[in-house]
């Protein structure tokens, strides 16, 4: 478990390069995400230090992006797309499943923090469709029972 | 270096690559190849030249446009034609490599086509094929043919030529010549580029910017995702001649958190092209200087609008504002900017080196040029096409398209995305461009296409292209942010079963409210698949309303899954496939599902085995099954 100073520290580390860019605080947030998996707290409170605007500024613009979690992932990132292409193909019917197998709902860690759930729109894969990206590996053509053999390959 | 002398080393790492005596091997590795297995592809492919002492040279490419092939592999054997392989996977590489590279059999039955010059026995020409022939490839042409990281592959293609030609021009005559090609906006919009850039060219504020749109939301869309992975200098390249016409050194590429191939590709680029001058200060010795930044997206459909995507670029929320003033008046950080989709920039270099005209004999009288789409959905050969503008849909969907797969029948085909609408099947002959396709109630959108056969339900796909919008809406306007749910809540009623006769009249008035009341372009836009999905399905809508049946066998509240008693055989397999227990019945007893119990997930009908084809997907119908589970029939086996 990482203290709070260590935690600030590792923020401000990440940070740090951005300082006095024309563009700071997308970047930042993304910058910090990539390394710790979420944007804590403290996160907001650093990245409005460093661009000059307030923690509030901060976590208005962290809530409007799809992309920016609040809390740490578990191990292995599942993502389902809902693009056009994979909902018309059945993509609907994976959430449905992959959520009784993991027993958590979209948006959720499993209780061993091995698997998070999320449904994102449009990988640009469509024509593979049903597409499921595990980590940064992109599963094609998946179906219910492929989607479970792919997680056993996680677990 | 001069530019001259670039391009004689360029043409000369080419040739070496190209005419060397050693074979050549190119992998598509686009972000769909990878998809496919192409890096486990590569990796045997290195293995077996490894194992079989050969000396290739083996090299990365963007994608042919061929997803449903994928992975690709062409080979070039010193003094043969250039053979493209299809669905080469792990497996069929130490057969290709062997059969090929070591006794010379260019094995036809894998093959799927020969590029370029030079023909092989057996093996079709590959621009020949049913699906090739009617697209004109400017855009993709260099896509699946170069290494995308390499530029001087990208020079000795012609590339950079735009560039070096327009900076001995005078910036009005460039956007002359724009003006004469008739490009328009291919961000979907179709707004003429060389007004755009005539306006910021006049603005006297600076600094101004140069902003390339490659926040490619759309879902079902990723034309501009290949061009960025395949061929991502063409862009860097028109972003420049941009910059030259209106006169600034600032250029900004705005690409969305989904495409990190797209980014890394881009980095690589601009750091090559500035190592040659073709970028950075005093480009090729003259006086203008040109840079670009990359900005990645954060996950928010709506920042492909021009005033949010650039409150994106400065840091805040991306929320549109109201306009006038345009971006070329009032852009980033309130200065003129011109803002420009991939595609559009991507077709600047060519119109620079051959002249508008030529571009102009391409396409109808007001859609010029040729467009990339991405055909997807169910069809029987999706990828990414380019064709002439004023192409027909038909072409598409079936030539190009090869029709819908597993004998089933066309149902719509979804142009624009999620602002777009569904055209039935008696719109197929509608000539693609900007002006027809906007008439009959869709748009040209950015190049998504998303066809539909007979098991997809209109109102379930209209509910999830306003779900979208919904759920991508900013929030800012009220029209938008109250009145999509208020949409969606009757859409759901009715695929829930609980429609009423004046909803889809309710839904028609609300769609068109919130059309001439939103504020920016997703907002106005949102209803239309609603709309037209109306206007061209009212009869499955009315089937939903009235008589509580999905014709298409999707919306769930009002399907069914019954097993037929005198086809069960009573195997047990849909038993254990039940993720609910909702079946019973044991070995050679017929199996009963607990219609209080099902939800409805198909496991069964996927499970049941072809023979006996014993489970029944039905809609506002009942089947009569016994209460308890029987012996199965005599002769049933």
């Amino acid at each position: 478990m990482v203290t709070e100073t260590e935690l600030r520290k590792q923020i401000r580390d990440i940070i740090a390069p951005l300082k006095g860019r024309q563009i700071v605080l997308i970047p930042a947030l993304q910058a910090v995400q990539e390394k710790i998996g979420y944007v804590p707290r403290e996160a907001m409170e650093e990245i409005g230090e460093l661009a000059g605007v307030s923690p509030n500024t901060v976590y208005g613009v962290v809530s409007f992006y799809a992309q920016f979690r609040y809390i740490k992932p578990g191990k292995h990132m599942v993502k389902i797309c809902l693009g056009t292409a994979c909902h018309v193909c059945g993509a609907t019917g994976l959430v449905d499943s992959l959520e009784r197998e993991l027993h958590i709902k979209e948006g959720e860690t499993t209780k061993d923090d091995n698997f998070s759930l999320e449904t994102v729109r449009c990988f640009g894969s469509c024509a593979l469709a049903p597409v499921v990206v595990v980590d940064e590996e992109v599963y094609g053509n998946v179906t219910s029972p492929k989607a479970l053999d792919i997680l056993k390959k996680y677990q | 270096m001069s530019f001259s002398e670039i391009q004689s080393k360029a043409a000369a790492d080419w040739k070496s690559l190209w005419e060397s005596n050693k074979p050549l091997i190119l992998v598509g590795l686009a972000t769909c190849g990878m998809a496919a297995g192409g890096n486990a592809t590569m990796q045997a492919i290195k293995e077996a030249l490894a194992k079989h002492n050969i000396d290739a040279n083996v090299m990365p490419v963007g994608c042919l446009g061929l997803c449903y092939l994928e992975p690709l592999v062409d080979i070039i054997k010193p003094g043969r034609p250039r053979i493209c392989y299809s669905r080469v996977t792990r497996e069929k590489v130490a057969e290709l490599i062997e059969d090929y590279l070591v006794k010379d059999n260019p094995r036809p039955d894998l093959a799927l086509g020969t590029i370029g010059d030079g023909a092989v026995e057996g093996i079709p020409k590959f621009f020949e094929l049913p699906m090739l022939k009617p697209q004109v490839r400017i855009i993709l042409d260099r896509c699946g043919t170069i290494d995308a990281e390499n530029i001087y592959h990208y020079i000795s293609r012609g590339g950079y030529n735009g560039l070096s030609k327009a900076l001995g021009m005078q910036p009005d005559d460039i956007i002359k010549e724009v003006e004469k090609s008739g490009l328009r906006g291919r961000g979907g919009a179709g707004f003429p580029t060389a007004k755009k850039w005539q306006e910021a060219r006049r603005s006297k504020a600076t600094p101004k910017f140069v902003v390339c749109n490659a926040d490619e939301g759309d879902p079902g869309a990723f034309m501009n995702r290949s061009v960025l992975e395949g061929d991502p200098h063409s862009v860097l390249e028109g972003m420049a001649i941009a910059g030259y016409a209106i006169g600034t050194p600032n250029g900004y590429i705005y690409v969305r958190a989904e495409y990190p191939l797209a980014v890394k590709r881009l980095r690589i680029a601009i750091d090559q092209a500035k190592k040659l001058n073709l970028l950075g200060p005093n480009i090729l010795g003259s006086n203008f200087s040109f840079d670009i930044e990359i900005m990645q997206g954060a996950g928010a459909f709506v920042c492909g609008e021009g005033s949010a995507l650039m409150y994106s670029i400065e840091g805040k929320r991306g929320m549109p504002r109201v306009r006038p003033p345009r971006s070329v008046e009032s852009g980033l950080w309130g200065m003129p900017t011109s803002l420009n989709n991939v595609e559009t920039f991507a077709n600047v270099p060519n119109i620079v080196v051959k002249g508008g005209e030529w571009f102009a004999k391409l396409g109808t009288e007001n859609s010029k040029g040729t467009k990339t789409f991405a055909l997807t959905g169910k069809i029987s050969r999706p990828g990414l096409i380019e064709v002439p503008l004023g192409i027909h849909l038909r072409q598409i969907v079936y030539d190009i398209g090869g029709g819908i797969p597993h004998s089933k029948t066309f149902k719509a085909i979804q142009t624009g995305g999620p602002s777009g609408g569904c055209l039935p099947t008696n719109m197929l002959d509608t000539p693609v461009d900007y002006e027809t396709l906007g008439k009959v109630g869709s748009i040209m959108g950015s190049g998504g296409m998303v066809v539909m056969d007979t098991d997809t339900c209109m109102v379930d796909t209209a509910r999830y292209f306003l779900a979208f919008c919904r759920d991508e809406s900013c929030g800012k306007c009220v029209p938008c942010r109250e009145g999509l749910p208020l949409m969606i809540d009757i859409m759901e009623r009715i695929t829930q079963g609980k429609g009423k006769p004046e909803d889809i009249d309710r839904l028609n008035e609300l769609g068109k409210t919130i059309i001439a009341s939103a504020l920016c372009g997703l907002g106005t836009s949102a209803p239309n698949p609603v709309l037209s999905s109306i206007r061209y399905f009212r009869e499955e809508w009315e089937a939903h309303v009235n008589e509580k049946r999905c014709p298409a066998l999707v919306c769930k509240e009002l399907i069914n899954f019954y097993i037929l008693p005198d086809k069960c055989a009573g195997c047990g397999i849909c038993v254990r496939a039940c993720p609910v227990d909702a079946i019973t019945g044991g070995k050679r007893m017929v199996h009963i599902i607990d219609q209080s119990k099902c939800i409805k997930c198909g496991t069964c009908l996927e499970k049941c085995p072809a023979k006996f084809s014993a489970v029944k997907k039905v809609s506002a119908e009942i089947i009569e099954v016994p209460k308890e589970p029987v012996p199965v029939a005599a002769g049933v086996k």
